[in-house]
């Protein structure tokens, strides 16, 4: 599975959403997610992607699209 | 050792629904109570002041602990929305309490200063005896209906709880205390400004600072979360409560709910919520009881009380 089809798994299982958000699509201006999913999806980012994502990490701009998303786990997957 | 041994409280008797609070703000009164689990909210009147609202809490816990003001070796009074800068309101409810030479400390540190105020208090039982501790807020003069979203969460009240040395109906096994200053601006409320907050940067921090600060102080005891028997939370948020519980798989029942009908009290509502409780749950402790809270600063912990052996 590519990175950005496990993304969009999380985001699937969080929002309960079926359709694909774009790449840069604001996932909170599309209402995907919101102040309560947005800690799901972490959790669910962590799950699907074996990573730990620290506290201080958890900044909402940086999960705030797809591609932002993808890039910061780029810098935490080996 | 320490104890607690009783707590009290103290709502102003105007209620705010969300009906009128939508017709101020423009809201919708159904979403309101969909997106905070709020239906109504306490408002003090025109000239009620924190320490009148902490003074009623503190007399209803004195009363109901058969103690008179003068058996508190030391004041602890917690608010984020008193009046002035200094003095606080510990000193002006001291001395309407009749004590003059009781030490009385304000602990301005908002939602999360009555759990630290507890905590604090469990560590000075030793010296002081019994600690009253006391949490009040107007937080209706310190929001703004043009954050709308914000000004539906919050209301008006105080609690108040008795900390002693000698006894109560639960121990107070440890408590854990954290603050990240890092997040100084996620939360704030500026010299005669108005509440600000970032609400998505404190929802994510306090779903995961919660869970763990509670996991790791039972852990600490050999104990898990499953293990105790009731959960006191700051009422910041009925979706939050609902993920902390979810995040430590304990059921919801668990945790101990009021806000639909005060809405956020700041640090008075871990108090609010515990006397409820307590009133509806007179009876002996069966099972190890925690109180929790998070809030600005970030300020955030968690307090393991109990059951007497």
């Amino acid at each position: 599975m590519s990175k950005q089809a496990g993304i969009l798994k999380v985001i699937h299982a969080v929002s309960g959403m079926k359709d694909d958000p774009a790449p840069d699509e604001s996932l909170f201006d599309s209402g995907t997610l919101d102040s309560f999913t947005l800690p799901d999806l972490v959790t669910g980012l962590e799950e699907q992607f074996g990573v730990t994502i620290p506290d201080s990490d958890l900044v909402p701009e940086r999960f705030d699209t797809i591609t932002k998303i993808e890039a910061y786990l780029d810098t935490k997957v080996v | 050792m320490a104890f607690l041994r009783v707590f009290g409280c103290c709502l102003p008797p105007r209620v705010v629904d969300n009906a009128a609070l939508a017709a101020r703000t423009g809201q919708d009164a159904e979403a309101i109570e969909k997106n905070t689990g709020i239906r109504e909210r306490r408002y003090a009147a025109d000239g009620v002041s924190v320490a009148d609202l902490g003074l009623a809490a503190a007399q209803d816990c004195l009363s109901k602990a058969g103690m008179t003001a003068q058996d508190a070796g030391l004041i602890l009074f917690s608010s984020g929305s008193m009046e002035r800068s200094f003095p606080g309101p510990a000193s002006v409810l001291a001395a309407r309490l009749g004590l003059t030479t009781t030490p009385a400390i304000d602990l301005p540190i908002a939602s999360a200063g009555s759990l630290i105020g507890i905590a604090l208090a469990a560590d000075l039982a030793a010296r002081y005896g019994n600690v009253l501790v006391v949490a009040a807020e107007i937080m209706s003069r310190r929001i703004s209906d043009a954050s709308s979203d914000t000004a539906a969460l919050f209301g008006d009240g105080a609690g108040a709880c008795v900390v002693s040395r000698d006894s109560g109906f639960a121990r107070i096994v440890d408590s854990a205390i954290y603050t990240d200053g890092n997040y100084a601006e996620s939360l704030s409320l500026a010299h005669g400004g108005t509440l600000e907050m970032k609400g998505l940067e404190v929802i994510m921090q306090a779903s995961r600072k919660i869970p763990r600060a509670i996991a790791d102080l039972v852990a600490k005891h050999g104990m898990q979360p499953g293990n105790v028997g009731v959960f006191l939370m700051h009422q910041a948020n009925a979706n939050l409560i609902r993920k902390v519980a979810a995040a430590m798989k304990v059921p919801e029942e668990k945790f101990y709910c009021n806000i639909d009908r005060y809405g956020n009290t700041s640090s008075a509502s871990l108090l609010i919520a515990a006397a409820e409780w307590r009133d509806a749950n007179p009876a002996h402790l069966a099972a190890p009881l925690v109180l929790a809270a998070f809030g600005a600063g970030f300020n955030w912990g968690a307090v393991l009380a109990a059951p007497l052996r």
